[in-house]
């Protein structure tokens, strides 16, 4: 691809600023994109990248600098104008009406549908119909078809905001391949990920933003991992990638045991234990039946067949107060739905502690806050934004979610995705808190969309395929490759199988 | 396609209520016929067009508080508009209460988006402010209505080669609702903005990222629920024969009437036609409880429970949607 | 307004300051009215008109406060005038027939009767309290008309001591501070300082994630719309001992603007933000303006104009003074 740097950059963006209120969220964010390129634009959270990224789809107004486009500086104020200038966005939260269909939603961005629907088939998403609601559908087509979409309308610079958060693995592959066959054909792309191995498959360039600068520009090659994660966070990383080996005593009864559970069209029939003191990983690609078995145990819906023992004794919840009430708390993956956005870190944390009748009186301010403290302290949320929690980076926010249950006391912890979109730094310190905890004798369930993640935060792990467990992983031997065959439901004794 | 089924079903469950109604109807009082639907669409008329209006902006995400209010500045502007200008006005008094309507929508819909102030306070205090701009053209009941525009809601229509014993059942305040509320909708809902007005009530910020203008879509419904309150407010006029400035109980019958037709208080879901088989069985019943001759505060509580009862079944009905 | 535009330092931190403090700028919008009524009318300003103001502002602030509560789990009380009234009604025309002693008690009765009825079609039926409460409202008027055939006979009338309430004062400070002075510090401790206060703010911002944090919403929203109704039935009898003759609309009149009140006062009618501070300065802000219209003698149409213009207008401002950023 060098041939394409040469030329003139389809896309120049130099000097960009903008601020909200007092704090400048992009400071002189320069991004450059050359003909047929696709390049990675990387940053911790609150570096700047969902800004920036705005500001090129005209859905915020810089405040400063300039966009040139073909050479052409141009103003992009609003999302039609950023279209017409041949910028179409992809964006993390997909961007179709729910209450409309497939059709309606085509019509309404003008997009021609002969070439969406083909480029939906392309994608591998298969018996796709217009009159189909977009309410009605699974959120990874819902990415997908955001996509097939924006392919649609021949875009000059597609950009791409961590396209692959939430896609199943086998949809992720399909994505990587047309996106590179895209750059192939001449169009460029701007791809937004925490993912490097997404990123060293496809990406030629990676541009590092940190606290609104642009940090570093670096072509993509062997070992520039470091680098980047180096030019991300300030400082150089050394660390391991893999969880340290402990004992976990797994005989006696377990804290959580599954039995043939069975809840709506998914979860066919899964069982396990859990165990005090350990990290349960749970391997599964999109859609396997893990939201419904993360339901059951939350309390959020009731199972259809089968159940849980909790210390050997048979539990059932009706209501996510039943299964708080009996030790089992859940931090969901998706921060909006788990915090007070507009209160104070304080109450997001004490919340909990008031839930019951019983403590609707008087609040202990002085244990409150002690408390509040406590988990602050532990889980090293930066308080520096006082006042509401959505004014919080995201790795903050999540770590308020989970430092709530920090504060009542952590007995049996259920992660549902708890690292999505949260930059490195901020992840390791969760995989941190999460064997704290367990060190302390706490139960863990840990549901990642990101496959690595079981390696460097878990002790052992559950592979569920078609709702159903198929087989047990050993974080300590197993690889990313053995993860993924095992995700598709290859189990170890297949591999063998095939090895012999 | 479940839930277009959904949608239809709801419309044609309506309709199975409302052809029920005209059944008791009839067991009730045995010589309901051709007089007895006129007097109920003329009676409905008004409330029809507050709540085809009220539709519009819940389906675009919003409410207006204000609807009840508006109808009552259309009715005594259009009263006092006929007092002075008699028959030969008639022309003119239609397109200025039309004009008058879409005008006090428009800035409801442009105060809700150049305030942001949330859609129930601006309407709220709107409806203030149109409740005194109707006291300040008629501080009392007063005007009049020019007897050729009352014409064209009252009696049976005429049409050629159709035998009168079909027309005589054909109010022509239905054929005024009908034409009306058409010729606004239906090219209304097959048209871009139409898709927009879904589109921003069921998710803003997706319709924005979509390059769907926002405001202007707003702004549009908000006109649109002015231009059917004005309506509203000329067809009351024209069937009581005078201008009201105090506002009628138009707001809470709009609100239950659009819940009960099916359209989802949020946005997005939705269309006219429930609503307004909605206003027609909500008219239906008062005009049996008035038949069995209940005491007309009895008949107000029974009329009250049975919105409260179609509401709560109505949450509940979209409770379990959602959790399917 | 001109802060949006030219977004200054100073402006900012003015901003900041406000949203931190928004009782502080209603306070200075309440003296400068008080201000313009005193330019207006040199001397009117004295020991009664105080007091006569405050006196009526406190049924006023007691309906708001249904409303603040209300609109901080996202919700409203539109049935909070007529619960009042209810409450008055069933009072004053039970003392003939009961007693002052049982009267009060039935009339608190029907005014839990209708709050119990919000509750459940707010905390099971999940209806919008908008639609449940107009709703109720209608259904309660209903049967207070029904009612009132009922005892048409008997007559009415207001207990001494709820007419020294609401007509007496002691100086600047009316009787009915007595009541109305608990009830506020009562209010004001419980929201931020009570579990069910904070529940209400939880609730109201985001409920999906109170009830994952073992919050059962119904519960929640069931007390509120019960509590709700006992402040409005307490503000009827509180009214009624003021005006002191029993009617079937006594206090429908204050319905309005008692939202508006709440809304002035900064309480966010979408949840989850405001307070009761800011309500009782709004009451105090509504009560001085309808004083400052009839002053101006102005027609009933051009006042009703004005006060929904000025609800906008200070909404719009406070939208924009807080909302930046």
């Amino acid at each position: 691809m060098t041939e394409a740097q040469a030329d003139m950059p389809i896309l120049d963006a130099v000097g960009i600023s903008k601020s909200f209120g007092a704090v400048a969220a992009l400071k002189d964010a320069s991004l450059r994109v050359g003909r047929g390129e696709i390049v990675a634009l990387m940053g911790a959270n609150g570096a700047g990248k969902s800004t920036l990224v705005k500001i090129l789809t005209g859905v915020l107004r810089r405040d400063g600098g300039e966009i040139r486009i073909n050479g052409q500086a141009r103003s992009v104020r609003n999302p039609r104008r950023a279209r017409a200038a041949g910028l179409v966005p992809v964006y993390q939260e997909p961007s179709l009406i729910p209450d409309l269909d497939v059709r309606a939603n085509l019509r309404l961005g003008d997009t021609p549908v002969e070439p969406f629907m083909a480029r939906v088939k392309e994608l591998g998403i298969e018996g796709l119909r217009l009159d189909d609601m977009i309410g009605a559908l699974p959120l990874a087509t819902l990415r997908i078809l955001d996509l097939a979409r924006a392919l649609a309308s021949e875009p000059d610079v597609l950009m791409l905001d961590e396209m692959t958060a939430a896609l199943p693995a086998d949809l992720v592959e399909r994505v990587l391949k047309v996106v590179r066959a895209e750059a192939k054909a001449g169009r460029s792309v701007i791809y937004i990920s925490h993912r490097f191995n997404e990123i060293a498959q496809i990406c030629d360039r990676a541009t590092v933003l940190r606290d609104g600068h642009t940090v570093g520009d670096l072509r993509i090659e062997p070992g520039v991992e470091d680098r980047i994660v180096e030019l991300m966070l300030g400082q150089s990383l050394g660390e391991g990638l893999r969880v340290e080996p402990r004992a976990v005593a797994r005989d006696g009864t377990p804290r959580v045991r599954v039995r043939g559970l069975r809840a709506g069209t998914k979860l066919g029939d899964v069982s396990f234990d859990l165990h005090r003191g350990e990290v349960l990983g749970v391997v599964a690609l999109e859609g396997q039946g893990q939201d419904e078995l993360f339901d059951v145990l939350a309390g959020f819906r009731k199972p259809d067949a089968g159940g849980f023992d909790l210390d050997g004794t048979p539990a059932r919840f009706g209501h996510p107060a039943d299964a708080i009430a009996a030790g089992l708390t859940y931090v969901p993956g998706d921060r909006s739905e788990g915090l007070l956005m507009a209160r104070s870190v304080r109450e997001n944390i004490a919340l909990p502690l008031l839930a019951r009748p019983r403590n609707w009186g008087a609040i202990r301010m002085k244990d409150e806050a002690t408390r509040v403290k406590a988990a602050i302290e532990k889980l090293q949320i930066d308080t520096r934004a006082q006042g509401e929690v959505r004014k919080l980076s995201g790795g903050n926010q999540q770590k308020v979610t989970i430092g709530r249950w920090v504060a009542t006391g952590v007995d049996t912890l259920l992660l549902f995705d708890p690292t999505r979109g949260i930059d490195v730094r901020t992840k390791r310190q969760i995989y941190g808190l999460v064997r704290e905890l367990s060190d302390q004798g706490a139960a863990v369930l840990f549901y990642t969309s990101e496959l690595d993640e079981v390696l460097q935060a878990c002790d052992r792990a559950v592979v569920i395929f078609n709702g159903r467990v198929v087989d047990e992983i050993d974080t300590q031997t197993a690889d990313h490759q053995l993860l993924l065959r095992a995700a598709y439901g290859l189990t170890e004794k297949d591999r063998l199988e095939a090895a012999s | 396609m479940i839930r277009l089924l959904q949608k239809n079903g709801w419309v044609l469950g309506l309709v199975a209520l409302m052809v029920l109604l005209f059944v008791m109807t009839k067991v009730i009082q045995p010589n309901f016929g051709a007089s007895g639907i006129g007097a109920l669409s003329r009676a409905a008329l008004p409330f029809a067009f507050a709540t085809a209006g009220m539709a519009i902006v819940v389906i675009v995400g919003g409410i207006d508080l204000s609807v009840a209010s508006m109808m009552a500045v259309a009715g005594v502007a259009s009263a006092a508009l006929m007092h002075a200008l008699g028959n030969e006005g008639s022309l003119l008094v239609i397109l200025a209460v039309l004009a008058l309507g879409l005008a006090m929508g428009a800035i409801n819909g442009a105060l809700i988006v150049v305030t942001k102030v949330p859609d129930i306070v601006v309407t709220l205090a709107m409806l203030f402010v149109w409740e005194g701009v109707a006291l300040l053209i008629l501080s009392a009941p007063g005007g009049s209505a020019a007897p050729a525009l009352r014409a064209i809601i009252t009696g049976p229509v005429s049409v050629p080669f159709l035998p009168e014993a079909i027309t005589a059942f054909i109010p022509k305040s239905l054929v005024v609702l009908v034409v009306c509320l058409a010729v606004v909708w239906v090219p209304l809902s097959h048209s871009k903005l139409g898709l927009w007005i879904y589109a921003v009530g069921s998710d803003p910020l997706a319709a924005f990222r979509s390059g769907v203008p926002i405001g202007l879509t707003r702004i549009v419904a908000y006109a649109l629920c002015g231009l059917f309150a004005a309506l509203g407010g000329l067809s009351l006029t024209l069937s009581t024969g005078i201008g009201e400035p105090i506002p009628g109980p138009y707001l809470m019958a709009s609100v239950a009437a659009v819940v009960l037709g099916g359209v989802v208080l949020g946005g997005g879901v939705g269309g006219l036609l429930g609503p307004i088989i909605a206003v027609f069985i909500l008219r239906i019943l008062r005009m049996d409880l008035t038949l069995l001759s209940v005491d007309p505060n009895v008949s107000a509580i029974i009329e009250g429970t049975i919105m409260a009862v179609v509401v709560m079944f109505g949450g509940l009905v979209a409770l379990r949607g959602r959790r399917a | 307004m001109t802060a949006s535009v030219t977004q200054t330092p100073i402006l900012r931190r003015v901003g900041n300051f406000l949203r931190d403090n928004p009782v502080i700028p209603l306070i200075v919008l309440l003296l400068v009215l008080v201000a313009v009524l005193q330019y207006l009318r040199p001397g009117i300003v004295n020991e009664r008109w105080i007091a006569n103001t405050i006196k009526f502002a406190i049924p006023l602030a007691m309906i708001a406060a249904c409303q603040t509560l209300t609109m901080l789990t996202g919700g409203i009380d539109l049935s909070a005038g007529i619960v009042a009234t209810v409450a008055s009604f069933v009072m004053a025309t039970q003392v003939p027939l009961v007693g002052v002693g049982p009267a009060i008690a039935y009339a608190m009765i029907a005014a839990v009767l209708v709050g119990l009825l919000n509750g459940v079609g707010v905390a099971f039926f999940r209806v919008h309290p908008l639609i449940m409460t107009l709703g109720s409202g209608l259904i309660a008027t209903g049967c207070l008309q029904v009612y009132q055939r009922l005892v048409i006979a008997s007559g009415s009338s207001v207990p001494e001591f709820l007419t020294w309430l609401g007509t007496g004062r002691w100086g600047v400070v009316p009787n009915a501070m007595i009541v109305f002075l608990p009830f506020a510090a009562l209010i004001l401790w419980a929201q931020s300082r009570t579990g069910f206060g904070r529940l209400l703010y939880a609730v109201g911002s985001n409920e999906r994630a109170a009830r994952l944090s073992g919050v059962r919403a119904w519960q929640v929203y069931l007390a509120l719309y019960v509590l709700s109704a006992l402040i409005a039935g307490v503000a009827g009898l509180l009214y009624i001992g003021m005006i002191r003759t029993a009617s079937l609309s006594l206090a429908n009149a204050l319905m309005l603007p008692s939202v508006a009140a709440a809304v002035v006062g900064g309480t966010s009618i979408f949840g989850g933000r405001g307070g009761y501070g800011g309500t009782i300065v709004g009451a105090l802000i509504l009560t001085v303006l309808g004083t400052l219209l009839t002053l101006l003698q102005m027609p009933e149409g051009a006042r009703r104009v004005l006060f929904g213009a000025i609800i906008l207008a200070v909404t719009a401002i406070y939208v924009r003074l807080t909302d930046q950023g």
